[in-house]
């Protein structure tokens, strides 16, 4: 339970530290160090068990689907980190307390502090390898809140966002490669996947598991190429610097190497991708920092060397390499969080950075200057000081590093180099800033800052000494532990003193040391030379120029696909369609059915080739809108004479009405329209256009043919035998499938109509009228005496007729969509005849109204079923009798029947009413609509 | 009798017929309506999720006409799934209209109860002809909502909409024609069996209508090359109904799924597996185009459109894949996406409100008013619609990589997620830092423009900050989710389950 508090309890110190907002920098302070504390505390208390070699797990479940668990673990590895996140922790937030400025808010630095402590408490205490992925991408998120956290400097976001890109690379590669790993083993418990290190490197999946796992590492711990990011984190201020960017965060990439090792050295890539990044980075990183005038910039660099040095180490695959790489873990981050802190004190005392100006502080720092001299001297590698110590048994392990025997003097060579530079850099960092004089004036004149702030730094160093002074008394038994949970099998002898004699790793120690004097004073030449011969290519300008790059292509590309044009998007579709139709005719073949082909007759030849003949006119004439409408409606008019040929009467008679009335309104939206459609297609886009047009029209005759020449086997059948009385009610069978068998599908069709009603009714109403320009009305009788004579009385007869049409619908062809369809003509009739003041004075209804009361009661035809415990729209309620009216179900079809009709006739009046209000808006202006951009292009 | 099938149908019908008779002139009435039936939707669906999550199906025969001959309900998990994800969403867009959008014309409530209606009909209906109509319902309703404010750039994309999508209903019609023609039915799993029992000379026909009625469902899932419409579309729609519509290109998802999976599966004899093949690589072209749009937005809004493209290509990949953990994985990622993306619509507002004439345009505009909460709440939605941990994307999308492992298409699903959602991490990154730091500071002294001076009151903030509940409880309970998801997933490819259901009384 306690490993639980102790993740969670920093957490519960983000939420502390914004509740804390208003209270001021002490209780933000207070929200974050007493969780820290507690977790401290907690950690303590676990210690004597993981001590003695103990491994403590605790697993609950979360998405077994997946693996995910929610399984934490405490071993020596896990304490380990987890100490130095929790003790440095607490250092920091002194540090930090002091180090801020007062006109920060305090609180939000904290919460984010908190946030990363817990993500990165999270990450060395998972046992379930999915859950320390998830807490790894929060790290990296978190980190990405404090390098941005002085977010008004340009350096700070971009660096922000540089490293949140590269960890989270980083991130999802590790995530995808701990997926495969989990695969391999079955299981992603660390306890499995430890315990299967030859299974795992046997299996085929190894490379590339590896290789993603490694790029997870590699980019968390700024490994060579992914390292630019962390001199570009240094925006950071420096707390966050000493503590996510030395200390721990940066050190989660090397923990993976720890944690992974038993499972995944034992391949020659581990050796070879493992080891030669790590000792490249190391060399190169420790002669980049010699050059580097900024300290936190130079010991950016100087961090990732070690880091390269300690990747390096558990490159080695060998278990005393491994040890070493996590004694030198231990002391880095005590050297060098203690130098950053330092550094962010001359910065914070001197209002600089810059080596070159600051000069001579030894007088004005001298505490400062005792402890960054003793911090420097053991990154250096100087004895007495814990680096000294790991860097010895680090040059030990590269005289017996295994895989070289063909190049035995490589490694140690280049161990050498990189450690002549490391201590060239510690020494400038002394000496550059302590005792030589500077060659600027300092924005402030420094001295030694208050007790509070020296206070981490001193705790820090004073591990350092007496770790290097005495170290089997100190650091021995935690490593041992932690060593424990790295190396499978017994520990290998290593001996942690001072004196190993007169070796070859003395030698080299010696080396380095005279050697990195030497070349500091050389410096002033090689800066020299350096600012002739620099590269001007950069990791993080190679990075910022392809992020640009990639943006920009992504912007022009999505320019150039959407570019707004509705005739491309239905050519995308149409062809898409027609790829669809015709592919499997083109893969197996095109079979008409067996059907026997009717004899021609030349009466329908001539209907149809009549057909055809209109549709081409519409086409031709489409520039010309009335024409056009009126081909149309010669189109759908002859439709409906071909539905009567095929005896399909109730069809002709929907398809007749449903013409007239969508022709009217069309002419009547026109009215409000150009007569002339603009001419806008290219040649080339027109002859596009009619190849599509013309391979859909064959394309649907092909499927046509083929289905209709196919005998049917349909549901309809049934249709026709259960139609007739009694069953389904009606006689008319085309009655009943859209009332009864149907029903449902009318009932949402309804719902359609009145919607498009609705919509129209808004869009005429409340849009923005630049869109429609009015014509002016030239006819010059508006009111031709005949019509408005004949359709008065015209009106009670159609309304009869559409009663008759509607009643009659059950037996014979009709119903309550032709009968809402003929009253609608003849309300039509009257706005045509004698204008919309006259009619409308006449009829005072709210349209919009009767439609909604229409789909009302088709609903309560539907849901009188319910009352009986029978589905909705059910109409034959248990063949029950209605007195005096009959059979139930010709009632409830009836109602239903009649919702539909006041729908039909709503919907319709709706439209038309709105269209006609149209005719109110400014009249059409030729200019006005030149200035206009086409309505149909962006 | 199973009439609360029904219910996520008529409940969001009565509410709207009575929105319009009672509570006509007054708006509390309407918005009281709209809430209670987005509630009981809620309820419905939670219900429904709970009894299908063992994989039973339950059917529900309206007009008392037996399967295949009248129209059927049919609920399976599938189907729950998406009735109280639509609840969900609905009720959010719905309580954030409230603040400002619902009085700017009339009938709001109205489409929005059709809406759901249209939504909820589809993923319940066993009818391909049926489908059609809320299919109708959804795009009639979608385009009034689209429209509603009148203004000039919503108008213009909705001509768009409407005209694309009144075209792919005329498809739609083709596809169901052709359907019928070879096997007389329009009840699916009635069509399933007939369609196992074809002869081999209707392999082509039965083929192209398959491929015709997918052309469609592509259309509105929007799925390459026919997701261009989207994000102008999307972007174009007010806050509220953009949030909304982050369901709609679900319905088109569901669809594919219901059809691929019931009708033309493997065991579909001359037209077994006529889908598959496609979807995966279109879904991966979609992911990757949609990402790259997402990355080079102008602005935020229409940045969330490419995103709710991209993560359409995300679920079709996984459901492309057609094994158990495939769809599963995907099903599990489709309500994230949603959330995820209607918060994000509805945070764009907010923020675009509080930068001045700028909006949301991705340029240097001063810091919005509230910049601290809506920066939190913009991280957090971020970190959810990139796929980052700790939320339900990342859960999603872990899945989606280990149900494609076995796949021989690993390598590219594999590249193409993680490529993408490292696109997406900078997308998110350069559109924020931007917003929320190099914001200028509001200027002192000068007269505010518009309302940017005014902070958004907390009930603006309620809908926003509930999106964000759903995705941490989504992300806690992602356990027993997976699992729902897993049995629907076998349901879906067991389509015996299903036919029987439907039609197990006569065969």
């Amino acid at each position: 339970m306690a490993v639980l508090l102790i993740v969670l309890l920093p957490f519960i110190g983000v939420l502390l530290a914004v509740a804390s907002g208003r209270l001021g920098r002490r209780a933000a302070a207070v929200a974050a160090a007493g969780p820290t504390l507690v977790a401290f505390a907690l950690l303590m208390s676990l210690a004597p068990s993981v001590l003695a070699g103990e491994v403590l797990v605790l697993s609950r479940p979360w998405v077994p689907a997946l693996g995910l668990t929610f399984g934490l673990r405490v071993d020596g590895l896990g304490f380990l980190f987890a100490l130095l996140i929790l003790g440095i922790g607490l250092l920091v937030i002194q540090y930090a307390y002091f180090y801020m400025s007062r006109g920060d808010p305090l609180w939000r630095f904290f919460s984010y502090l908190m946030l990363f402590m817990g993500a990165m408490l999270g990450v060395v205490l998972s046992e379930n390898v999915l859950l320390m992925a998830l807490f790894w991408e929060v790290t990296s998120l978190s980190s990405f809140l404090l390098i941005g956290y002085l977010s008004d400097r340009s350096a700070a976001r971009r660096g922000a966002r540089m490293a949140l890109t590269i960890t989270g690379l980083g991130g999802f590669c590790l995530f995808a490669g701990l997926v495969i790993l989990g695969q391999i083993v079955g299981s992603y418990e660390l306890t499995d996947i430890l315990a299967s290190g030859e299974l795992i490197v046997g299996h085929d999946w190894y490379l590339p598991m590896l290789i993603l796992v490694l790029i997870g590492a590699f980019t968390k711990s700024a490994q060579f190429p992914f390292h630019f990011w962390l001199p570009n984190a240094m925006t950071a201020p420096t707390p966050v610097s000493a503590y996510l960017h030395s200390a721990t965060m940066v050190k989660a990439g090397v923990f993976l190497l720890a944690r992974l090792h038993p499972a995944l050295s034992g391949g020659d890539a581990w050796f070879y991708l493992v080891g030669g990044v790590g000792m490249a980075t190391m060399f190169f990183a420790a002669y980049v920092a010699f050059f580097r005038h900024d300290l936190k910039a130079l010991l950016a660099y100087s961090t990732i060397s070690h880091l390269g040095l300690i990747t390096a180490l558990f490159g080695f695959g060998t278990a005393g390499a491994a040890v070493v790489g996590i004694f030198h873990i231990m002391n880095h981050a005590a050297f060098k969080a203690s130098l950053f802190m330092t550094a962010g004190i001359i910065d914070h005392q001197t209002g600089t950075r810059d080596i070159r100006i600051l000069g001579n502080l030894r007088r004005a720092m001298p505490y400062t200057m005792v402890l960054a001299l003793l911090g420097s001297a053991a990154m250096a590698g100087i004895p007495f000081l814990n680096g000294f110590l790991s860097k010895e048994l680090f040059l030990k392990e590269t005289l017996t590093a295994p895989m070289m025997a063909g190049t035995p003097w490589l490694l140690p060579t280049v161990a050498t180099v990189g450690a002549i530079f490391s201590m060239a850099y510690s020494v400038r960092l002394v000496h550059g800033v302590f005792f030589e004089p500077g060659q600027g004036k300092m924005p402030k004149e420094g001295h030694d800052p208050s007790a509070g702030m020296l206070l981490p730094v001193a705790i820090l160093v004073a591990i350092c000494v007496v770790v290097g002074v005495a170290p089997q008394w100190t650091a021995a038994p935690l490593l041992a532990a932690a060593a424990q949970s790295v190396v499978v099998g017994e520990l290998p002898a290593y001996s942690l003193t001072l004196w190993h004699g007169f070796t070859m790793e003395l030698l080299m120690s010696a080396i380095a040391i005279g050697g990195g004097i030497f070349v500091y004073t050389q410096r002033a030449r090689l800066y020299d030379l350096a600012h002739r011969i620099w590269p001007g290519l950069t990791g993080g300008a190679v990075f910022e120029k392809t992020v640009e790059l990639v943006v920009g292509a992504g912007a022009r590309l999505t320019a150039t696909l959407e570019n707004g044009s509705l005739q491309r998007y239905l050519v995308l579709l149409l062809v898409m369609a027609l790829a669809a139709g015709a592919l499997p005719f083109i893969q197996y073949g095109f079979s008409s059915g067996p059907q026997e082909l009717t004899p021609t007759n030349p009466v329908a030849i001539a209907v149809w080739a009549l057909l055809v003949v209109a549709a081409l006119a519409t086409v031709l004439t489409h520039r010309n809108r009335i024409t056009a409408i009126i081909c149309l409606s010669v189109v759908g008019l002859l439709i409906s004479i071909v539905f009567v040929y095929l005896s399909a009467p109730d069809l002709a008679l929907t398809q007749l009405s449903v013409e007239v009335v969508t022709i009217l309104l069309l002419l009547l939206a026109l009215f409000v329209l150009p007569k002339t459609a603009p001419r806008e297609s290219s040649r080339l886009r027109k002859g596009r256009d009619i190849a599509v047009a013309a391979l859909g029209g064959l394309g649907m005759g092909a499927i046509s043919w083929a289905v209709m020449t196919r005998p049917q086997d349909s549901i309809s059948d049934f249709f026709l035998e259960h139609a007739t009385y009694p069953v389904g009610g009606g006689t008319n069978v085309v009655n009943v499938i859209l009332v009864d068998f149907r029903g449902f599908d009318t009932f949402g069709e309804v719902a359609v109509l009145v919607l498009a009603a609705f919509g129209i009714y808004t869009m005429l109403r409340y849009a923005n009228h630049t869109f429609v320009e009015g014509v002016p009305d030239t006819a010059d009788d508006r009111y031709p005496v005949v019509l408005v004579s004949a359709s008065r009385p015209l009106l009670a007869l159609i309304l009869l007729m559409s009663i008759f049409i509607f009643l009659r619908g059950h037996y014979l062809p009709g119903g309550g969509f032709i009968g809402g369809l003929v009253a609608s003509v003849a309300l039509i009739m009257q706005y045509l005849a004698s204008g919309i003041d006259w009619a409308n004075e006449r009829m005072r209804l709210n349209f919009r109204v009767v439609a909604v009361i229409g789909f009302l009661i088709a609903m309560v035809a539907g849901s009188v079923a319910f009352v009986m415990d029978l589905p909705f729209l059910t109409m034959a309620l248990l063949g029950m009798d209605v007195p005096l009216v009959g059979e139930s179900d010709f009632v409830m079809t009836l109602l239903f029947d009649l919702g539909i009709g006041l729908a039909v006739v709503g919907s319709t009046m709706t439209i038309l009413s709105e269209l006609s209000h149209m005719q109110e808006v400014e009249p059409y202006d030729e200019a006005q609509r030149a200035k206009e951009s086409d309505p149909w292009k962006p | 009798m199973n009439h609360w099938i029904a219910l996520p149908i008529l409940l969001p019908f009565v509410s709207a017929i009575l929105i319009e008779i009672v509570g006509r002139g007054r708006i509390a009435v309407r918005r009281g309506m709209g809430l209670a039936s987005c509630l009981g939707t809620i309820a419905v669906g939670a219900a429904m999720v709970l009894l299908t999550r063992h994989g039973k199906v339950y059917t529900y025969a309206l007009g008392d006409w037996e399967a295949p001959f009248g129209v059927v309900l049919v609920l399976d998990g599938l189907s729950a799934l998406l009735v109280a994800l639509t609840g969900v969403v609905s009720l959010f867009c719905l309580l954030y209209a409230m603040n400002r959008h619902d009085t700017r014309g009339k009938f709001f409530h109205f489409f929005i109860q059709m809406q759901v209606a249209g939504i909820c009909g589809a993923v319940l209906t066993g009818d391909l002809f049926s489908l059609f109509v809320f299919f109708e319902i959804m795009l009639l309703s979608s385009y009034n909502l689209l429209v509603y404010t009148g203004d000039k750039q919503s108008l213009r994309a909705g001509i768009h909409y409407v005209i694309l999508n009144l075209t792919g209903s005329v498809l739609f019609l083709v596809a169901i024609g052709t359907l019928y023609g070879v096997t007389g039915t329009l009840n699916m799993a009635d069509m399933a069996l007939r369609v196992s029992e074809l002869g081999a000379e209707d392999i082509a026909l039965v083929r192209a209508g398959a491929l015709l009625l997918t052309v469609v469902f592509l259309l509105k899932s929007a799925i390459l090359p026919l997701y261009l419409w989207l994000p102008n579309v999307y972007s174009s729609a007010m806050a509220p109904v953009a949030a909304l519509f982050a369901i709609l290109t679900k319905v088109g998802v569901y669809a594919i799924l219901r059809v691929s999976t019931l009708i033309f599966g493997p065991e579909a004899g001359v037209a077994a597996d006529a889908i598959e093949p496609y979807l995966l690589p279109l879904a991966t072209l979609t992911l990757l185009l949609g990402m790259t749009g997402a990355l080079g937005s102008t602005h935020l809004r229409k940045m969330m459109g490419y995103l709710i493209v991209a993560s359409l290509g995300t679920m079709l990949m996984a459901m492309g894949l057609f094994t158990e953990t495939g769809i599963a994985s995907g099903l599990y990622y489709l309500p994230h996406s949603t959330v995820a993306i209607a918060m994000l619509f509805l945070l764009a507002d907010l923020i675009g409100r509080q930068r001045g004439p700028e909006d949301d345009h991705l340029v240097v505009a001063h810091m919005p008013k509230q910049s601290g909460v809506l920066g939190l709440i913009f991280f957090v939605g971020a970190i959810a619609v990139a796929g980052l941990p700790p939320f339900s994307g990342f859960l999603g999308k872990m899945w989606i990589l280990q149900a494609s492992l076995p796949a021989p298409q690993v390598v590219i699903i594999w590249a193409v997620i993680l490529s993408t959602s490292v696109m997406a991490l900078v997308a998110f990154s350069r559109a924020g830092s931007l917003i929320f730091w190099k914001g200028e500071e509001p200027p002192k002294g000068e007269p505010p423009r518009g309302d940017s001076q005014m902070g958004a009151t907390a009930f603006e903030f309620l809908p926003v900050v509930g999106l964000l509940i759903c995705i941490v409880l989504y992300t806690a309970f992602a356990g027993p989710v997976a699992e729902f998801c897993t049995v629907t997933a076998q349901n879906l490819l067991t389509p015996s389950v299903y036919i029987e259901a439907v039609l197990g009384a006569q065969r």
